[in-house]
This record gives structure tokens, C-alpha cells and sequence, in this order.
């Protein structure tokens, strides 16, 4: 008799939960989207010089260009991270980690976004050894060795801000990571585009950030429900350095 | 046991010479301009050596052999005078063999150092870091860059420090990890370091030039084979120094134009 009490609650409670699921996000949530693109002339990217490396020259032929600067059709940006930098409390970090490749003497993503105090894996799919070296301002920098095979590098940042990523023994590999306060965030793609959802209604600052030409902000209001399209544009020079 | 040792040193003596003698493990191919003097000046070198090597072990095995103790309670014997004046013919000796191998590779030294490249030498420019080396040509307009140290970023590729928006000469350099130079014409290189000391050594060329942060260091050539040749640093520069190579590509005259041509389109 006791039981029924028990497992009738534990089903109802279950119930709702997959049902809540499966409805998706609460309908007072709110979206901002929008593109990123750029006006002028970008630079040309250059074929990255892999000789040095004769495994991963080998690998990538042609080339693989730098990722300075990527563009996409329609004068989209790619590899811009947008994200709220204001407006919302700071979001409790999540204990999936985020991964981050050496693969070919390429960083795979080019920009990994992260929370702060994240877990983030860096692996090595190389056979040979890299010499992974983030250069922070705020938090404390390191480089460690990975040798091919070696397990994962296991860490996270505690303060937020845009980490270059640098090898020590393969000088033209570089990427970035993005540590962010918020858990709303997206990485444009080839069309220079981006989504984040979720978000309750309020006041936002959005802001992108690109390697190469710095961030661009803006305050967005979103009503419950609603779905709010931006643009972000930059002013590209046709020089690199 | 005396006796022994005076085989034992007679063999290691003539094996090891032999195996120089032969050229067992010795310099590859040459393929500089200077190199047979250099060679030839390395067979000098090993040659006087080798004889001063050769005699000086095999007179000790000969005097080991026939002078050793033959702990009969015989009077040790010594040279007239002691060991002061052989000690005095050996430093005058060997200092005499310096002297004059010195004298003679000085020549060799300066047609490398103290001469100037011809003028029509390919002005080649070399950065060295932990751990690469760059190279950079003056691309169409013939003028190189200004180089700004306070501009050098790997991450975009400006392993020169160069500033293509205010600066007009270097928005053609064209800046490649490989050294590709024409067969038979002079190449001039000018080296910088961005981080500490490394060294450019081409065993082919038979050149090794120290590169030091803070001066330019020339040095100059010509390539007489086609061909792909490793470049290595022979100064330990850190944790990936193992792994701080390049090539050097020598090309016929037409198809290093055309790499060069190529280059500077991009």
C-alpha cells in the first residue's frame, strides 16, 4: 500500500519533466539573431607555410589558408563570437567540458567559446610533439608539452577574456579561447550567422568580438516571446598586420 | 700487461685513422662555390692531424712495448735532460702545426667572411625563432620592408614585424618557411633572432653562421646542384629545438622565377 504513495509521485514528477522537455524552452523566452559582416576590402588570406612540418604540409595540400580573417558569402564573417555581456546574472558553470584540438598543426576549432570555469580537454591527434601555450592577460598563463599520445591537457580559466593559443614549436598555429560570463553565446558561421535563445525578457548588451578587428556592442530589448534580428558590422582593412 | 696495452693502442690508433682515412662517416656531398676549399682545407687539417695522431700513439706503443717495466729491479732510464725538453718540442710543435693551418684556413675564412657578396647577389632575409626560420624576399618592387621588432605577431603571420599599411616596400615581401634560391647565382642573407641564439647550418653548403638576437648577421653563398637540402639549428635554443629545421631548395634559373613570380601573385 505504502509503494503506490511512492512511485505515483515519482511518475507524475518524471512525467512532467519529459513532457516539459519535450515542449522546449519555457514560451516567454525570447531569441537574438542576426549576422555578422564587414564593409571595405579584408585581406587576402595567405597559404599557411607547413614545410617545416613535412607531415602536416603533406596533409594539407593546397594549403590550408590563415584564419585571420574568413570571410563568407554575402560579406559574412565567420569565426565571430557573439555573446550577452550585459543584462543577465552571471551564469553558473556548466561540468561538461569543452574540447579542443591539435589535429594536422591546426587548432580545431579556430575559436572555442567557454564559460568560466569550464572544464576544457585540449588533445593531440598529432604524432608529434606540440607545445600548446595560451598567452591571458588576466588569468595565468602556461605552456605545456603534449606528446603524441599523451592524454588530454585538463584545465579551465576562472576569469573571463579572449586568450590567444599559440605553439611554441609550430609557430604559425594559433586560435583563440573565448571565456565568457554567460552561458549565452554562438560562434558565426560561414554565412555569419548567429543565434542565441533562451533568453528571458530584459535589457541586453550584445557584443561580438573578431581576432583581428576587435569587439562591436549593443543594447537589445526582448520581449517575452520575441525574437530580435541584429547586425554587427565591421570595417575591414585590406592589411593583416 | 705492458705489452698487451701496446696492441691494444696500436689497434684503436690505426682502425680509427683508417676509418677517417677511408671516409667512412664523412662530409656529404658539396654543393657551394667555396666548398672544395673548405674541403680541401679540412683535408689538410685531417691530415697533419692524423699524422701527428698517428706517430705520436704509435711511438707510445713502441716505447710501452720495448721500454715497459720488466719488473727485473733494472734502473728506470730517462731522456737527457728530463722530461723538459720533450714537453718544450711538443709545444712547439703543435703550436707550429696551428700556426700554420690557421694561417692557411684564414684565407678560406675570409673569402667567406671578409669579402663581399657580388653585386648582383639575391638579397635574402632571414628571421630565426624558437622554433623556425623565415625567409623573406623583396618581391616586385626589389625594396624590402621596414622591419618594426614592437610589430612581430606569429599569430598573423608578421614573423617580421612589418607594417604593409603605412609602408608601401612591404606590401610585396613575400615571406615563405622554406629557402628557395636559384642554382649558380650569389645569394646574400641577412639574419636576425627574435628570441635568442640559433644557428643556420647547411652541412652541403659547408657554412654554419651563429644568428644573434639584436645584430644582422650576413652571409653569403652560391648553390652549385639543384636539389633539397635540410636546414638545421645547431645552437640548443629550447624545449623544440629538436624540431627547428628548414629546407633549402636550390632551383634552375627559370623555375626559381617562376616560384618567385608565384609567390609575390598571392
Amino acid at each position: 500500500m505504502r509503494l503506490k504513495y511512492v512511485v505515483l509521485p515519482v511518475v507524475v514528477v518524471l512525467a512532467v519533466s519529459v513532457l516539459a522537455s519535450l515542449a522546449g524552452p519555457p514560451a516567454d523566452t525570447g531569441t537574438i539573431e542576426g549576422k555578422v559582416t564587414y564593409t571595405g576590402t579584408p585581406p587576402k588570406m595567405k597559404p599557411i607555410d607547413m614545410s617545416k612540418e613535412p607531415i602536416c604540409a603533406k596533409e594539407h595540400n593546397p594549403p590550408e589558408l590563415a584564419q585571420n580573417v574568413v570571410t563568407g558569402p554575402g560579406n559574412a564573417l565567420q569565426d565571430v563570437v557573439v555573446y550577452i555581456s550585459a543584462g543577465e546574472p552571471p551564469s553558473p558553470a556548466p561540468s561538461q567540458a569543452v574540447r579542443y584540438d591539435q589535429k594536422g598543426c591546426m587548432y580545431i576549432p579556430h575559436v572555442l567559446p567557454m564559460q568560466v570555469d569550464q572544464p576544457l580537454q585540449i588533445y593531440t591527434d598529432d604524432p608529434f610533439s606540440h607545445n600548446i601555450h595560451p598567452v591571458p592577460k588576466l588569468n595565468p598563463e602556461w605552456n605545456k608539452s603534449q606528446l603524441p599520445g599523451s592524454p588530454p591537457i585538463q584545465t579551465k580559466w576562472s576569469e573571463a577574456e579572449f586568450i590567444q593559443v599559440k605553439c611554441n614549436i609550430h609557430p604559425w598555429m594559433h586560435g583563440y579561447f573565448a571565456v565568457l560570463k554567460t552561458s549565452h553565446y554562438a560562434v558565426t558561421d560561414n554565412n555569419g550567422s548567429f543565434s542565441l535563445k533562451d533568453l528571458t525578457p530584459g535589457k541586453y548588451t550584445v557584443t561580438s568580438w573578431q581576432e583581428q578587428y576587435g569587439t562591436k556592442s549593443q543594447e537589445v530589448t526582448l520581449a517575452a516571446g520575441e525574437t530580435k534580428s541584429i547586425t554587427f558590422t565591421y570595417k575591414a582593412t585590406p592589411y593583416l598586420y | 700487461m705492458g705489452k698487451l696495452f701496446a696492441v691494444v693502442l696500436t689497434i684503436i690508433t690505426l682502425v680509427s685513422a683508417g676509418l677517417i682515412a677511408a671516409h667512412v662517416w664523412w662530409l656529404p656531398v658539396d654543393i657551394s662555390t667555396i666548398g672544395p676549399r673548405i674541403d680541401r682545407q679540412m683535408d689538410e687539417t685531417m691530415v697533419a692531424t692524423g699524422v701527428l695522431f698517428l706517430s705520436s700513439q704509435l711511438i707510445l706503443a713502441c716505447f710501452v712495448w720495448k721500454f715497459g717495466d720488466k719488473r727485473d729491479g733494472g734502473k728506470i732510464k730517462y731522456f737527457p735532460g728530463g722530461s723538459g725538453p720533450l714537453i718544450g718540442f711538443a709545444i712547439a710543435l703543435v703550436g707550429i702545426e696551428i700556426l700554420v693551418l690557421s694561417f692557411g684556413g684564414s684565407k678560406v675564412w675570409a673569402a667567406v667572411y671578409m669579402t663581399p657578396p657580388e653585386p648582383d647577389a639575391l638579397h635574402v632575409d632571414v628571421a630565426a625563432e624558437q622554433f623556425a626560420f623565415y625567409f623573406r624576399y623583396a618581391g616586385p618592387d626589389g625594396r624590402f620592408g621596414v622591419i618594426h621588432p614592437e610589430r612581430v605577431r606569429d599569430g598573423n603571420g608578421n614573423y617580421f614585424g612589418l607594417d604593409p599599411a603605412n609602408d608601401v616596400a612591404a606590401r610585396d615581401d613575400v615571406i615563405v618557411g622554406t629557402l628557395t634560391v636559384p642554382v649558380d647565382r650569389p645569394i646574400l642573407l641577412t639574419m636576425h633572432s627574435k628570441d635568442m641564439i640559433h644557428s643556420f647550418y647547411v652541412p652541403e653548403l659547408r657554412m654554419q653562421q651563429d644568428i644573434l638576437p639584436g645584430l644582422t648577421i650576413p652571409l653569403h653563398f652560391t648553390a652549385t646542384q639543384a636539389g633539397k637540402y635540410e636546414i638545421v639549428c645547431t645552437q640548443l635554443c629550447g624545449l623544440g629545438h629538436y624540431s627547428m629545421r628548414s629546407f633549402l631548395e636550390v632551383l634552375p634559373p627559370d623555375q626559381f622565377d617562376q616560384w618567385l613570380k608565384s609567390q609575390s601573385g598571392d
